[in-house]
Formats: C-alpha cells, structure tokens, sequence
C-alpha cells in the first residue's frame, strides 16, 4: 500500500499544499507582531478564493484574479482594521464575525460558479534547475506563487529584523502605549499590518481556488485559515520557523491524500481528520514561544 | 474632529439599545443587499421578519421559532459564560456534533428494546457527556499545556464532522436503509423520540431544557458565588488571582458546562427535529449561538430573545430563498452583518462621542 506512494512526487505536491497556509500565515505573522489579533483569516481567505476565481475566469487571466483576491482580502480586512482600530471593538469577536460573514459572502457570490475549471496557472520556466535529477521535480517545477510565497516570507523576515519600519512595527506590538508615546502612529501602523495581512490571506485562498483544486467548490477553504493561525503561534511569531511549519503541515495534508488514493484501509474521514490531530499536536508540544505584548489589546490615546 | 472618550463605567442605557439599533442597521444593510440581488428590499425584509409569524404560511412557520431557537438558546447560554470570564469556546459546533453523536449510539445500542424511562434520560446524559468530553480537550490542553482554546476547540469541529460522516456511512449506518447512508429515524422509534409536547407550538424537551438553562444560568450568575467568580475574571484577571479565583478551575468549569449544553442541543437534534444521523444534519447552530451571545449581551434573558430573532431569520430565511429565490448563503451573510453592527455600535456602550473644535483647543 505505502509502496503505491512515489515519495518524490510527494515531496513536490507538499510544496503546492503548503502554499496557501504558508501565504496565510506570513500575513497573519505581521499583524499579530503589530498587537493585532485578527481570527478572520478563515473568512478573508476564502473571500479572496471566490474573487480570484471570478475574476480569473472572467478575464481569464490567474494573475488578474491573484490581484483581486488580494484585493478581495484588504477590503475584508479593512472593515475589521475599521472596527477594532477605530470603533474599539472586540478583536477575537470581530474576527469571529469577519469569518462568519466572509464564509456567507463567499458562497453567495460563488454560487453561480461551482463546476467551472480555472484558467491554467503555468509553471515558472527555470531552465536547467528544473532538469536536474531529483532536485528538478521536487524543488524546481513549480508555479511562480510557491517562489513567491517563500519570497514574501524571506522578505518579511528581512523587514522586520533588519529595517526601521520593521523596529517600528514590533515595538507598536510589544507596546503599544509606549510606542505611541515615542510619537509613532500605532492605528496607521496597525492598519496597514492588517491590510497586507488581509492582502495575503485572499492571496492564499485564490492559490486554493486557482491552483491546488482548482475549481470553486463551496467551503473550499475548510479550515486552512484557522491552521495558518496556529501555525502563526507553533512558529513563535518567527518567520523561519512558519515556513518549516507550513510544509510539516502541507507533508500531513499531502500524505493523507495519497494515502486515500492509494486506497489505505482506513475510512476515508479518519485520514481526513489527521492534519486538524496534527495542528492540535503541534500546537500541544510547540507553543511555547512568547506572543507580542500588545496582543489582542485595543489601543485608545486618551489624553 | 470627533473623538471618543472612555465613560468611567460602561452605559446601561447604550447596553441594551445597542441590539435594537444593530438589528435596524442590518435590515437597512440587508435591504441594500437584497436590493443589488435584483429584489425588492421591503419584501425581503417582510418574507424574512414579518410572513413567518403573521404571513399566509404561518401556521406551519410559527412551530419552527421554538424548534429553532432551543438550540441555539441553549449554546448561546453555556458559551456566554465563558465568553464572560474571557473564555473562548469556538468549538460548540463540534461539542453539538458530538452529542448528538454519543446521543444517537446510545439509543440505537438499545434498539429496538422499548424502555423510554430509561434510553430517553441515558441519551440525555450520554449527548451532555459526548459534548463536555469534547469540550474538556481544549480546557484541559489550556490549563496543563497553555495551548490556545480558541484554536484547539475549532479544529476539534472538524474532527466531528469528519467522525460525523464517518458515523453516518459507516457504524451508525442503518442496516435496513437499503445501503442508503445515514443511520435509523430516533424520531420514529418510541423509546428516543423528542415529540412535541403541546401541538402546534414546536414546543419539544429541548424547549423546556433551554428554558430551565436560562433560568439556570441568571441564577448562577447573580447569586453564585461561581458567577461573581466568572464576572470577576472577565473584567478584572488581576483582581480575580487576588481574590482567589482559580483561572484554571475557571477554564474546565466553563468549557465544560458549555460543551455539555452544546451536546444537550445535540441530543435533543437528533431525536427530534433531525431524527437521524446523516451526513449533514448539522446546520451551523454552534456558530450562529456566537452571533446570539453577543447579541443577547452574554446575559440569559437578552440571549433568550436573541435566539428566539436569530430563529426568526433561519426561517425567514427559508421562506425568502423559497419565495424570491434568494440564495441560501445571503441569510448568512445577513448574520453576520448583524454581529458587525452590533461590535460597532457598541462603541457607544463604553465611550461617549465628544466634538473637538476651536473650543476645545
């Protein structure tokens, strides 16, 4: 049964799982570093799902629909920036609110949608890289949004620890009372944290609804925002170790697929329940790190 | 400019206005919405708040409020404690998998004996402990291992509804169903079944449980001295630890009751109004009960009216997607629009809206 499973072939689709976890999750990262705690991934990947898709077949073009789903993402995102930052209201509540509504939204503008096939995504032309043996098909034949997402998460990395926008940022998480104090702009800065994470949350739903499925199904999401969020806390809030978070969690999802298809005599819903086991087992033995000190607080200067 | 400047003590008045004012928002909202739907937005709102109670059909909708609303009453009560004391129990929806569940084997472990003295209450007990079990993972994981309840009580509804189905097609299923998934009617077999107790109201034994759980659950808040404790963690955590309260006992207490009321709505589900396991016999009561919380203020009665409108726009709900040809998803939508304006407006409960001008300055 296990011999049915090419491990290379494995090891080339876990990279295409991860994906929209890893873009998720590096978005949802910088909020959290900024103090925000915004629970709505769930709902703001799944809206940036149905609105890649529409626009994608609509226009037929996937990187048009990978901009609308960012888009799709930041105006979600922007009403709950609106309402914790400026009306000062709960952060786990609104969140849970921006999932409910997002997941209502989506399905009701995609309804009209299930069934179609998404305009192919093609693969990033590496040349020779893609020809070498064994690396080749594993690490080198891939569409440009796995490069991307390992990019983005280098990036963050780079700007968080060694820039000033990226002091900034931290301190208005660790702080935020003192930060403001220092005369630094804690909502703006709060803002616009929220918007790039609600940006790469839509990013990560459309990579679900144009590339890995990839067509729109109802739910398509089931639960992949909720994992970037506890990768967020098993990565201790570092870049680094959310990308090795995201591919342990892509391997888990990948290897119960093939373990379905290989045709394991185990009930389907028992390996379909294994990635959520895993999260909670990772989450269990691994979250031991320090959140940033302004988490989940709301910010009001009083004068 | 406006700006908002904190009250030293939250508003009572804005407390309970806030709910009516959301609701007045979401139907502006809401008609806006069905509006760019291509509908007319005044007969939308009356399909979705008025026709089930005084329309044509309503001799058959007004039995539903009830059927509906227990459930979610029942949630909504055992999750506003521990949304008050800054618990939060996301998971209702798998504990209400769950329960139903346990509820469910029970009653077909006896089948086809007939014995309702004694299955009717052993499912009762079986649907809280399914639930509370379910519900004590993520308390007990928070209080040894301090991992997130939030997190481990949403993946752990995934997990149910994954064993749900798993249930449905396979342990569970019935053996005389010609292959057909989904296991024996509860409602149908007399040992189980959760009838209407009064004809013509919807009025079954989770009815009479959601009612004695309200009642409960004011009692314990304002006379118990677990209340206090429950309040006191939730608006003060460092006067809570002074005062003796221990956050941990806090945790299992509050998941526990939660869970188990979320397993009793699970129960009572299954062996009346749904009547067998299927692969979809769940229908989100256990995320819609986080809607009725807060919009019941996380107090018993105000969730108890909660529920009973949140029923109302299931229903109505219904009938506009029957009637007008509505999508399903747009009462969804309409839900969570609701629990938007109600966070926003809340403003208003905690902070007074002061104009800065020249005469300020």
């Amino acid at each position: 049964m296990l011999g049915s499973i090419d491990p290379l072939l494995l090891l080339a689709s876990l990279m295409v799982a991860a994906t929209p976890i890893l873009f998720a999750a590096i978005g949802e990262l910088v909020v959290e570093r900024a103090g925000v705690l915004n629970l709505g991934v769930e709902g703001m990947m799944i809206t940036g799902a149905i609105c890649g898709f529409i626009v994608a077949v609509q226009t037929g073009s996937p990187w048009i629909g990978f901009a609308a789903a960012a888009l799709g993402g930041a105006v979600l995102a922007a009403l709950f920036g609106l309402l914790t930052q400026y009306l000062l209201s709960n952060q786990v509540a609104t969140g849970l609110a921006l999932t409910l509504f997002g997941l209502g939204l989506a399905s009701l503008l995609g309804q009209d949608w299930a069934g179609i096939r998404a305009p192919r995504v093609p693969d990033l032309p590496l040349g020779p890289l893609s020809d070498l043996p064994i690396l080749g098909p594993v690490l080198f034949r891939h569409d440009p949004m796995v490069y991307l997402g390992l990019a983005l998460c280098l990036a963050v990395w780079v700007v968080l620890t060694r820039t000033r926008a990226g002091l900034i940022l931290r301190a208005v998480g660790e702080n935020h009372d003192s930060a403001h104090a220092l005369g630094y702009r804690v909502r703006a800065v709060r803002m616009a944290a929220i918007l790039f994470g609600g940006a790469c949350a839509g990013l990560g739903g459309a990579y679900l609804s144009l590339v890995r499925v990839p067509q729109w199904t109802d739910g398509i999401t089931a639960g992949a925002g909720w994992i970037a969020l506890a990768i967020v806390v098993f990565a201790s809030w570092r870049p680094g170790r959310l990308v090795i978070g995201a591919y342990l969690f892509g391997g888990v999802a990948q290897l119960q697929l093939n373990l379905q298809a290989a045709g394991a005599r185990v009930p389907v819903e028992l390996l379909s329940m294994s990635p959520y086991l895993a999260t909670i087992l990772v989450l269990v033995l691994l979250s031991s790190g320090r959140a940033p000190g302004s988490l989940g607080r709301s910010f009001h200067a009083a004068r | 400019m406006i700006r908002l400047e904190r009250r030293p003590q939250p508003s009572r008045a804005w407390t309970w206005a806030t709910p009516p004012l959301a609701v007045l928002l979401t139907m502006i909202a809401g008609g806006a919405l069905f509006a760019a739907l291509g509908e007319d937005p005044l007969v939308a709102i009356r399909t979705i708040f008025w026709d089930p109670l005084f329309g044509d059909f309503a001799s058959y909708s007004r039995p539903q409020l009830l059927i509906k609303a227990a459930p979610l009453i029942l949630i909504a009560t055992g999750l506003a404690l521990g949304f008050r004391a800054g618990i939060w129990n996301i998971g209702a929806e798998g504990q209400y998998i769950m329960g139903a569940l346990c509820a469910a084997a029970t009653a077909l472990a006896f089948y086809p004996m007939e014995a309702r003295w004694l299955i009717f209450p052993l499912m009762i007990l079986a649907g809280m402990a399914g639930g509370m079990i379910w519900a004590l993972i993520p308390a007990l994981l928070k209080v040894r291992f301090g991992t997130n309840e939030i997190l481990v009580s949403l993946m752990l509804v995934y997990v149910a509804e994954n064993l749900q189905s798993w249930m449905a097609l396979g342990p569970l299923r019935n053996p005389d169903g010609m292959g057909f998934p989904g296991s024996r009617n509860l409602s149908q077999y007399a040992s189980s079944a959760n009838p209407e107790l009064v004809a013509g109201t919807g009025a079954h034994w989770g009815v009479v449980a959601a009612l004695l759980a309200v009642i409960a659950a004011q009692v314990l808040l304002s006379r118990h001295r677990l209340g206090f404790q429950i309040r006191l963690a939730g608006q003060s955590p460092r006067a809570a630890a002074f005062s003796g309260v221990r956050p941990g006992l806090l945790v299992v207490l509050c998941m526990g009751i939660s869970g188990a009321l979320a397993g009793m709505a699970g129960m009572f589900e299954i062996a009346g109004p749904s009547g067998r396991v299927s692969i979809d016999f769940n229908v989100g009561y256990g995320f819609t009960a986080i809607i009725v919380a807060f919009l019941g203020r996380l107090h018993p009665f105000g969730i108890l009216l909660a529920g009973l409108l949140m029923a109302l726009t299931y229903i109505g709900g219904e009938m506009a997607s029957m009637a007008l040809n509505l999508p399903a998803a747009a009462i969804q939508v309409f839900q969570g629009m609701l629990l938007f304006f109600l966070l926003a407006v809340d403003v208003l409960t905690a902070y007074r809206i002061r104009r800065t001008g020249e005469a300020a300055s």
